[in-house]
């Protein structure tokens, strides 16, 4: 690891040059650092997503329950959904994507490392930014267009934990004008809409980053059809991002527009059109749910194969079959919006394109369930839990099919019936791939595998416990009990299986914790991995373990899709996996040769300009939300002329130390310090 | 040998639990669940039913095919001494085809009952009653008007409960004078949104007198959930006669009663501000609209003791249980502490006007 | 996003590519986006511009050849574009550093067009973002292109500053140029489009 060249200290700029310590973090463009940071951040969010979850939980627990008030129940709900979509599945997805994608394709990092530190520094300035409502925001009772308010009593209303109340409150799905300036007075909508608008940009710019790094970066021999499929997965969520963020950008905007500056366009009392909304936050909502969902899909797809020890069944058609539920995932938003009163004639063409949906997603299932027949099938955490997402995934796709069928929709939609369902395909789907992923993928950043036996009480936990959790909402919701809803009354009936959700989501909430012992023990105590734990097949293992600064210290030529299983086994005349004689010393060698690169090589520098322009849009966006105050504006333009000198900063700082590059040393930028 | 065994076991096992749960969905032990959605009472909620079942049990085929191949491939195909290594199988693709056409015969087959189902729930046939129904935060209001017994120009209002005669299709014109609502009404059909500025409707038919409850179902602010109603659907000749009652004025109460102390209150308290009563030649000052019929009124009260009126509040009050009385004292002392964010503000009554204004209340039958 | 980030030079030889720049390759992927976003921004305004009953539409205040002069002024400088950017391709840099000052120029000129037009629709017309939905829809996508337009006359002189104080736009910064046109010349054809059709054809119905 000493060979990586010593970064030579230029002449003209004071660069960060730290490689240990907080501001080595700080200004570091490393990948593999960038991807370690979004994984702890969105697990920090899961955390209190989840203890959100468990509030809102306690508080179901018991009919007409006054545990929480009215306020900080519907504020906890929004938050949970916001924080555990925007702050966790999506930077956790993130964290994959940055920490592997370079590796899967034989990379030394992204195309753009430096924009990869703006993604993240946005990212998590954005989440710190809208948990900061818990402080700044405030909230108070609606009030009608004619300036008549609603009222909040001095105790907030029977309950407790009033003070929760002032977080943004109008749902994550932020439905106008309930979300809009006279129905969620305060601020805490607007840190709400301005939050999400910070958030979308960090993943706008890492979807660029990620398409042109695939597009551009791959290693030799890598084409496209030879990529494993969490790689292609990551592409297709690329471009998902790419298409329906800016939707999801210009329905913030307006609803900024609304609540900041007095424009009009969901305000119905001036003939504006609270469906407009809709239609808008679902046509960017319905490639959301396939980008949090495909990036498990991806893990899922390279950790069965590895257990199963044989190759994805039908590689083209998982690929195809992914690439077009992203297709179809555009064309189907209305099905949120059946019982809106959309024509008959939209609600049947969105009921058979919601349809279609289920053919991809069942060939990807059955390829899946291909793969591991007649395999010889390893059950260690990390494939439980990939079998265990195709098991409950099954359940959410196949309850998302009865969405389809319009009028059964009808009864079903906002009840709990659809939480039952997005929480099959969201926890048993996205959460189940995304630890699938972390036992999988573990000794990339420790060197050591994680606890085995833990790792089981964790799976069997979090098992039992989302099906105690989740699936008891179905019959909840058709026995008619509606999302949203602080009370329900004693005599529907529901209590019974309220109380066992409530236990099963303190059951989730214990299989984290062996999970977090789990994670923080291995580091020190779990077993030292190698270089290939787990007899693996992509290009990813053939490193050294702790992942080198560098990545690979020669870039790897592929010859095949497997292309590491390629280099360790051949097939005997009956087709079965036969091991090389010379397999062990491949692995000696690329073990030897990763530790001693035979070249120096050269490191993009770090810098601090990223944080700088994550720090100032954070700071632009605090000033619109108080932008009627002097110190809004001040905010404001303070934030503008940072950004503005960042980027200058950005653009005339050299990416790499280039010896021979002759730069006249006379430009000093201001704000080197 | 004994390893499969314990395998088998278990996965027995866990197929039962699963069969117990489907069990749970198929006969719901709650069949008098107020919103139970699996029991229809009108031929509209049952058009529904029929479709969801045949779904439902594709879904549980498909379900139980998946769980039992992972279970399966989980027993045999596990890592022992002494198996074979697999072999490396890459693909085949007449399965492919098959499992890509076979779901897609399936979800063709279904689409066309669906879709049909959907023309047909979307447009109320032409000679259907026509009822408003208007969503507030929080609460439902109904409007009656063009109808057989009720003279031109007279609009008969309430709220919470909707009166309809049983066995006859209702069409529900709907909207809403703040934020989008949803109205559900799960044993007679499927919801619909009310949005302020536009008109939906929703087709409305019980088979047999009763009461049907209905729910807000989209989230709609702080008392969301406390958003609810009642779908009385009675006989035509006592709809009539319902109608027939509710044309009528509220009478004045003899000075000096408890009943007309509470009218003093009404007037005095602010309650005026919001709630309309209509007397019979209004020298009580107590007009209609007294707010511009498109901003913010409260519910009519001219009929609020009324045999259907069963609930205030939304219809969240009183709780099961409850006695009425006991309910509507906690209501009028501090509407917001029922009512998280109610538009209804705490008056400061006193005990003593408290009972007086029930005692009124109590004579708007 | 204009700044640009070049890939790892190492071993760029060893690399699958698509042999287009990566970050010409980046800039083009960030475009798409933006097409979106305004192609959502223009419907929106469409949406409320065919609706009745509003007391006032942006149609029947436009004033169609003053928008025209600044719309012809916003086309040339693309042409100015293209003309520093053939610049610098022959290393010709006075010339460069000319087209690009002339091509901030013209966009600022145009800026100012808008200020102008805003400021008349507001003061004459009373017509204001909070007036109608319609009028909502137009202050927000002409105010959205306007900030795209500031964005790259930004960028703009900032090439030109960095040629005016390092003396040269090396080859490196020759991308830059191109980049930066990459992005005016989206600009440009944004306005084109919203000038056809939330001007003209929007114009044609009073």
């Amino acid at each position: 690891m000493t060979d990586v060249a010593a970064r030579p200290v230029t002449t003209i700029y004071r660069k960060p040059r730290s490689e240990t310590g907080l501001w080595s973090w700080i200004t570091t463009v490393d990948h593999k650092r960038i991807g370690t940071m979004y994984g702890y951040a969105s697990f920090l969010f899961f955390l209190l997503g989840g203890i959100e979850a468990l509030l809102l939980r306690v508080h179901l627990a018991q009919a007409n329950s006054e545990f929480l008030t009215a306020g900080a129940y519907n504020a906890l709900f929004t938050m949970h959904g916001t924080t555990m979509i925007f702050l966790f599945v999506m930077p956790a997805s993130a964290a994959f994507f940055n920490y592997l994608l370079p590796l899967q394709l034989g990379a030394r990092d992204v195309a753009f490392p430096r924009l990869n530190a703006l993604s993240w520094w946005v990212f998590f300035f954005g989440g710190i930014f809208l948990y900061s409502s818990f402080i700044f925001g405030t909230s108070f009772a609606p009030m009608t267009p004619d300036g008549i308010t609603g009222n909040i009593p001095i105790n907030g209303g029977p309950g407790a934990f009033n003070f929760l109340a002032d977080s943004p409150n109008g749902g994550w799905f932020g439905y106008q004008p309930n979300a809009g300036p006279f129905y969620s007075t305060g601020t805490a909508m607007d840190y709400w809409s301005m939050g999400l608008q910070i958030l979308g940009l960090a993943s706008l710019i890492s979807s660029i980053n990620f398409i042109v790094t695939v597009f551009n970066m791959r290693a030799k021999g890598m084409r496209l059809l030879r990529m494993p499929v969490f790689a292609w997965m990551t592409t297709v969520v690329a471009f998902l991002m790419l298409f329906s963020l800016p939707i999801i950008a210009v329905a913030l905007f307006l609803a900024t527009f609304d609540r900041q500056f007095g424009s009009v366009f969901f305000q119905a009392s001036n003939g504006g059109d609270p469906i407009l909304w809709q239609h808008l936050f679902w046509l960017f909502g319905h490639p959301e749910v396939y980008i949090l969902i495909l990036p498990a899909m991806g893990i899922v797809s390279e950790v069965i194969p590895t257990f199963s020890r044989k190759p994805l069944f039908g590689y083209s058609a998982v690929v195809f079959a992914g690439a077009a539920i992203a297709f179809l995932g555009f064309g189907v938003w209305a099905h949120h919006m059946f019982s809106s009163g959309i024509s008959p004639v939209a609600q049947a063409a969105f009921g058979l394109a919601t349809m279609t949906i289920a053919v991809p997603t069942g060939i990807k299932i059955f390829n899946w369930l291909g793969t591991m027949w007649l395999g010889k099938i390893r059950f260690n955490t990390a494939m439980l839990f990939s079998v265990g997402f195709v098991a409950m995934f099954v359940i959410g796709g196949l309850s998302g099919v009865t969405h389809s069928i319009v009028p059964s929709d009808w009864q079903q939609t906002d009840t709990y019936y659809i939480v039952g369902h997005f929480h099959y395909v969201l926890f048993g789907g996205a959460i189940f791939g995304l630890f699938s992923g972390l036992y999988y993928w573990y000794p990339k950043l420790r060197g050591r595998l994680m606890n085995e036996r833990l790792g089981k009480i964790h799976f069997w936990l979090m098992f039992i416990g989302m099906n105690m959790t989740f699936a008891p909402m179905h019959w909840l919701g058709l026995q008619g009990m509606v999302r949203r809803t602080w009370k329900y009354p004693a005599e529907a009936g529901l209590e019974t299986w309220n109380q066992i959700e409530t236990i099963g989501a303190f059951t989730i909430a214990l299989s984290i914790l062996f999970f977090m012992y789990n994670w923080w023990r291995s580091k020190t105590h779990g077993e030292p991995s190698g270089l290939d734990p787990w007899d693996a097949r992509t290009v990813e293992w053939m490193i050294p373990n702790p992942t080198p600064e560098y990545n690979f210290a020669v870039s790897p030529v592929v010859e095949s899709l497997d292309d590491f299983w390629r280099r360790k086994y051949t097939e005997d005349e009956e087709g079965r996996a036969v091991r090389r004689p010379e397999a062990d010393q491949v692995i000696a060698d690329l073990e030897e040769i990763g530790h001693n690169p035979p070249a120096p090589i050269h490191l993009p520098n770090p810098s601090y300009f990223p944080f700088l322009v994550g720090l100032a849009i954070t700071i632009i966006s605090y000033g619109i939300i108080y932008h009627t105050s002097a110190w809004g504006k001040a905010l404001i333009v303070g934030g503008v002329l940072l950004t503005l000198i960042s980027f200058i900063g950005w653009g005339i700082e050299p990416l790499e130390d280039e010896p021979d590059d002759a730069a006249p040393g006379n430009l000093q930028p201001a704000e080197a310090h | 040998m004994r390893s499969r065994l314990r395998s088998l076991r278990l996965a027995g096992l866990v197929l039962l639990a699963l069969v117990v749960s489907a069990c749970q969905l198929v006969a719901p032990d709650v069949e008098d669940a107020p919103l139970n959605s699996l029991d229809p009472q009108g031929p509209f909620a049952r058009q529904i039913d029929d479709l969801f079942w045949p779904v439902f049990w594709i879904a549980t085929g498909v379900f139980f095919f998946v769980q039992l191949a992972i279970i399966v491939a989980a027993i045999f195909f596990r890592d022992r001494p002494g198996r074979k290594e697999p072999k490396q199988i890459h693909g085949n693709a007449k399965l492919e085809v098959i499992w890509t056409v076979i779901p897609a015969l399936i979800l063709a087959t279904i689409a066309v009952p669906t879709v049909r189902t959907v023309f047909d729930l979307t447009e109320c046939s032409p000679d259907a009653m026509r009822v408003e129904v208007i969503g507030h935060q929080w609460w439902f209001e109904f409007r009656y008007s063009n109808l057989e017994g009720i003279p031109d120009g007279v609009e008969i209002e309430t709220a919470n409960t909707m009166v309809i005669p049983a066995d006859e299709e209702v069409c529900a014109l709907m909207t809403s004078e703040d934020v989008v609502h949803n109205f559900w009404v799960p044993k007679l059909n499927g919801k619909r949104y009310l949005v302020p500025g536009q008109e939906t409707i929703l087709r409305l038919q019980a088979d047999e007198p009763g009461t049907y409850y209905a729910h807000c179902a989209e989230f709609c602010g702080l008392s969301h959930s406390l958003m609810r109603a009642q779908v009385e659907a009675v006989p035509r000749a006592e709809f009539d006669a319902w109608l027939a009652r509710q044309l009528e004025p509220a009478a004045v109460p003899d000075e000096g009663t408890p009943e007309f102390e509470g009218l003093q209150v009404f007037q005095n308290a602010g309650c005026v501000q919001c709630h309309a009563i209509d007397f019979e030649d209004n020298d009580q000052n107590i007009t209609d609209n007294v707010l511009p019929r498109d901003a913010f009124n409260g519910p009519n009260l001219t009929h609020f003791a009324d045999q259907y009126r069963t609930h205030f509040a939304g219809a969240a009050l009183p709780e099961h249980g409850e006695d009425y009385d006991t309910a509507l004292k906690r209501w009028l002392a501090d509407p917001p502490s029922v009512k998280p964010g109610s538009f209804m503000p705490d008056l400061g009554l006193t005990e003593a006007e408290i009972d007086d204004l029930i005692a009124w209340l109590k004579t708007l039958e | 996003m204009a700044e640009a980030v070049h890939p790892e030079s190492h071993g760029h030889a060893e690399h699958e590519s698509t042999g287009v720049d990566s970050r010409k390759l980046g800039m083009w992927l960030f475009l798409s986006s933006e097409f979106l976003f305004f192609g959502a921004l223009i419907t929106n305004y469409l949406l409320y511009s065919n609706r009745t009953g509003f007391n006032i539409y942006p149609r029947e205040v436009y004033d169609i050849p003053f928008t025209s002069v600044s719309s012809f002024v916003l086309l040339m400088s693309s042409l100015t574009m293209v003309l520093a950017h053939n610049a610098v391709s022959r290393d010709d840099q006075p010339q460069a550093r000319t087209w690009l000052f002339a091509t901030a120029a013209l966009g600022s000129v145009f800026l100012a067009g808008q200020v102008f037009e805003f400021t008349e629709f507001i003061v004459h017309y009373d017509m204001k973002l909070t007036t109608n939905p319609v009028a909502s829809a137009f202050y927000v996508l002409t105010g959205f292109h306007g900030l795209h337009v500031a964005i790259g006359v930004f960028m703009l002189l900032s090439l030109w500053g960095i040629s005016r104080f390092k003396g040269r736009l090396s080859e490196e910064k020759g991308m830059n140029v191109e980049m930066v046109g990459l992005y005016w010349h989206f600009v440009d054809i944004i306005w084109i489009v919203i000038f056809t059709v939330v001007y003209l054809i929007d114009a044609a119905r009073v």
